[in-house]
């Protein structure tokens, strides 16, 4: 085979990886959007407050400590242990659940009915109460999270691509675990809500509150529960990221690379938002590869928007979009 | 015989049964505004009850206390001989009350089937878990659901329109999804509102005879709200009539089209 052909291959493949780890950051924003139509701007920041959490338990940090040190005059920095990685994780977990409830108690519930664009000042306001929180209990230094998972290249993936094709593909162990949890995360979310009780509760929630509740539908156990999946799916999107490039404040920025996978995948279908990833990811690195040598580079910073802005243009409800009836 | 218990058969041979539910001197306001006025009546097992009245009386407004929508301000529900306290709308529904909408409220995105089955959210007991991993009773119980559905949808004749979306239909066939999916919740009673508004005579004619036979082979109570006059007098057992927020009339059709009240309000006050 050409040897830019298998380049071409290898970047390929990355790419898909690379759209992978963007998938799991729109994921988040799916679920909410579809269970109530709100456009979750604090998705990223709760990636980063996930990951800052699960770093600061797993060391065994004391959560607010510079704020009781400052206030007490002690230097308290450390319980002194450690806690095994799946204790940390279950732990944050219910803390992302505890979060889903406080946001539903203190924000939503005051916002029944609003318009959109009300909601969707609420999450920016939440996502800068979130970064200062997730600053204020686990400190603002860049830590380095790791739960075990395997990093560095595969040396099986290099072997076998070397012996069909003579060359040796790198590809990152991490993301070939980010991967696998991605698919399974959306083959169970999509079942979920496709198929039980809760997500058909949860759809038709989105779909029309007042004609939720006249079926029995509690709005409140509802967004409970849509914030806890968002929580989760946060988590582990904090987990991926924060392994791959430490856990710090720009981590939530990446939920500003889930925006057009969103607009590609739809604002409302999971599994668009691993489709809209993978063309994403594909696309930015093939550009790069094919196109970026010849315009200096960088094109990862702005092709993901043109490509999104190009698809709003020609099919505005995204790849798998509910379609827009509209009655004449 | 106590006929708040028994219950009694009407002259042309119906069964109506005891009372099941009871408004008790209902007053409703929206800041100064009296949209109810010590309004007491009951609903019956088994009956149709309709809540009849010119625009702007307080019809809907009635409704939505029966419903949870609205809390009163003063009065109160006792439903099954029991007290009702302030309920969330969800709750109310849980308790077996089951409504339409005057402009409709389904879910647009969802089909037919699925809307419909949203009725039946209430009856499904399998927890989170179970559901989520799809063990075998909630599979089990998800096909029983189906089943209820489908005779529903076979009742109403919509079977092929189950899988369209919402979205797609035509106002009257709305409606009647609208129906179905408040019949899937097996309700105790039944709150229609406007059943009939923005029909044509054919789909009127449709309704009726669905309101009808839904009366008749579930022997589900109905409450509904109509201004056409005509319908609500074929349709049903008693007929409470508002006027302003007050009743003004309350009782057979027969005796409630003699009432000099309701003919004034309906047709203008004699002037002598």
């Amino acid at each position: 085979m050409p040897e830019q052909l298998l380049y071409a291959m290898e970047v390929t493949l990355n790419g898909l990886m690379a759209g992978v780890m963007y998938s799991l950051v729109a994921l988040g924003f799916v679920l909410i959007f579809k269970a109530s139509g709100i456009f979750n701007y604090a998705q990223g920041v709760l990636a980063l407050f996930a990951a800052l959490t699960l770093v600061g338990l797993q060391n065994g940090q004391i959560p607010f400590a510079h704020l009781i040190n400052a206030a007490l005059g002690t230097n308290l920095h450390s319980f002194g242990w450690k806690l095994p990685v799946l204790v940390a994780i279950a732990l944050t977990a219910l803390v992302m659940v505890g979060l889903a409830i406080l946001i539903e108690k203190l924000v939503l519930k005051h916002l029944v009915n609003q318009a959109p664009i009300i909601l969707f000042m609420a999450t920016i306001g939440l996502a800068y109460f979130l970064e200062g929180l997730g600053d204020v209990m686990w400190g603002a230094d860049i830590k380095k999270l790791d739960v075990g998972l395997p990093q560095g290249i595969s040396e099986t993936v290099e072997s076998v691509t070397d012996s069909i094709f003579g060359y040796g593909f790198f590809i990152d162990n991490l993301d070939i675990v980010a991967t696998v949890v991605a698919v399974l995360l959306v083959a169970s979310l999509t079942i979920f809500s496709q198929y039980s009780k809760q997500g058909r509760a949860l759809r038709a929630v989105a779909d029309d509150h007042q004609a939720a509740l006249s079926v029995g539908i509690s709005l409140r156990f509802i967004w409970v529960l849509v914030w806890s999946i968002a929580g989760f799916v946060a988590l582990v999107a904090g987990i991926m990221w924060g392994t791959k490039s430490g856990v710090q404040f720009s981590l939530s920025l990446i939920a500003l690379k889930a925006l057009p996978v969103l607009m590609l995948g739809g604002f409302t279908s999971i599994p668009g938002a691993i489709v809209g990833g993978l063309i994403i990811g594909v696309g930015e690195k093939l550009f790069e590869f094919s196109v970026g040598p010849m315009i200096g580079g960088a094109t990862e910073n702005w092709f993901a928007y043109m490509l999104a802005l190009i698809f709003l243009v020609f099919r505005p409800q995204g790849l798998f979009g509910e379609k827009i009836i509209e009655r004449v | 015989m106590n006929a708040m218990t028994e219950g009694y058969v009407t002259p042309d041979g119906r069964q109506i049964g005891p009372v099941l539910m009871e408004m008790k001197n209902i007053t409703l306001r929206f800041g100064g505004v009296v949209a109810i006025k010590d309004i007491s009546f009951d609903i019956r097992e088994g009956e149709i009850r309709a809540i009849i009245g010119p625009n702007g009386a307080g019809k809907s407004s009635m409704l939505n206390v029966i419903s949870g929508f609205y809390v009163p301000s003063e009065g109160e529900v006792w439903f099954r001989g029991q007290k009702r306290g302030p309920m969330k709308p969800y709750e109310v529904a849980r308790l077996g009350i089951a409504r339409t909408f005057q402009n409709i409220a389904l879910f647009d995105g969802m089909s037919v089937l699925d809307n419909i089955m949203t009725g039946r959210l209430t009856m499904m007991k399998s927890g989170l878990l179970s559901q989520a991993l799809w063990f075998g009773s909630a599979e089990r119980e998800e096909n029983e659901n189906r089943a209820k559905v489908e005779k529903i949808i076979d009742f109403l004749e919509i079977q092929n329109i189950r899988k369209t979306p919402v979205g797609r239909l035509p106002y009257g066939l709305k409606k009647r999804v609208e129906l179905a999916r408040a019949l899937a919740a097996e309700p105790k009673i039944l709150l229609l509102d406007e059943p009939m508004a923005g029909m044509n005579v054919e789909e009127k004619e449709d309704m009726c005879r669905f309101i009808l036979d839904v009366n008749d082979e579930f022997g589900t109570t109905i409450a509904l709200i109509e201004h056409d006059m005509g319908v609500v007098m074929d349709l049903s057992d008693r007929v409470v009539v508002m006027d302003y927020g007050k009743k003004i009339g309350d009782g057979t059709p027969d005796e409630v089209r003699n009432n000099p009240d309701v003919i004034n309000a309906y047709l203008g006050v004699a002037h002598e």
